[in-house]
């Protein structure tokens, strides 16, 4: 057991564990928690791929700003106290939980039992490429386009946010 | 040295506890959380092939999903919030007024 293995089967266990808490809270605050948790975890894991700035963007844009803004949305709608939302066991949960496992076995029965060569990894190759540097040299030459894209839809997405939930349209 | 197959078995795993998340909660925040979760699971997968085969696209990809995923998060919570303001409830069997 090397530390390497050690550190990637650890995190991987806090990844399903925390997946699973997440999903089984009651109180939307500890699942947004729960979930934050997991984000890290899953940061640790790129860092174990070489993808430092992955990494790094992982922990700022996800567990800061979005879960930031899933925290402050539970908070405004105050729904901690009254929480009055049943979670009967149906059978639709049961058909939807029956299919999803479903699909797990065959993603592993894929993934497991068939012969398909996986790549072996270069490691020297893989912390190449996972720099903000090299990142940065794809973002702004191959994939310039895309990238200016990705503004214009940030500012519709900012302009629709802001007008769904305006109290009036006047 | 760790298999590719592990950081993929891995993903499917977080994947589907995100959908089993998305088919049963009955609170539309949770539901939209698991949604995340399950974006992030394949995001695992995009870095995964990425640094195995040694090409950044998969990274660059998932710079992308991070976009869409911030503003997919702001607009689903701004039509929560517009929900909650006309029905006064984020349970999701009871907004169903676009079913008859």
């Amino acid at each position: 057991m090397t530390f390497e293995t050690v550190l990637f089967y650890g995190l991987a266990a806090a990844s399903v564990g925390s997946a699973v808490v997440m999903v089984t809270r009651r109180s939307p605050v500890m699942s947004a928690i729960w979930l934050i948790i997991n984000f890290f975890a899953l940061a640790g894991l790129y860092l174990t791929l070489h993808a430092q700035f992955i990494a790094v963007i992982q922990i700022i844009v996800y567990a800061g700003a979005i879960m930031v803004l899933f925290l402050f949305v539970i908070m405004l709608l105050n729904l901690g106290d009254e929480e009055k939302l049943t979670e009967k066991i149906s059978y639709r949960k049961i058909i939807g939980a029956g299919l999803s496992a479903g699909v797990l076995m065959e993603l592993l029965a894929i993934l497991g039992f068939s012969n398909i060569a996986f790549p072996e990894q270069n490691v020297d190759r893989a912390v190449q490429i996972g720099t903000v540097e090299n990142i940065g040299k794809e973002l702004f030459s191959t994939f310039l386009f895309p990238f200016e894209i990705t503004s214009v839809l940030l500012l519709a997405a900012i302009v629709g946010a802001v007008l769904l939930a305006k109290r009036k349209l006047d | 040295m760790i298999p590719l197959q592990h950081y993929l078995i891995l993903s499917a795993i977080t994947f589907v506890i995100g959908a089993v998340g998305v088919v049963a909660r009955r609170n539309a925040i949770i539901v939209f959380m698991s949604i995340e979760l399950m974006l992030n699971s394949v995001n695992l997968t995009l870095v995964a092939f990425s640094s195995y085969l040694g090409d950044s696209t998969g990274q660059v990809l998932v710079f992308f999903v991070m976009t869409v995923a911030a503003a997919e998060a702001a607009v689903g919570l701004a039509i929560i919030i517009a929900l909650f303001r006309n029905k006064q409830t984020v349970n999701i069997d009871e907004i169903n007024i676009l079913k008859w």
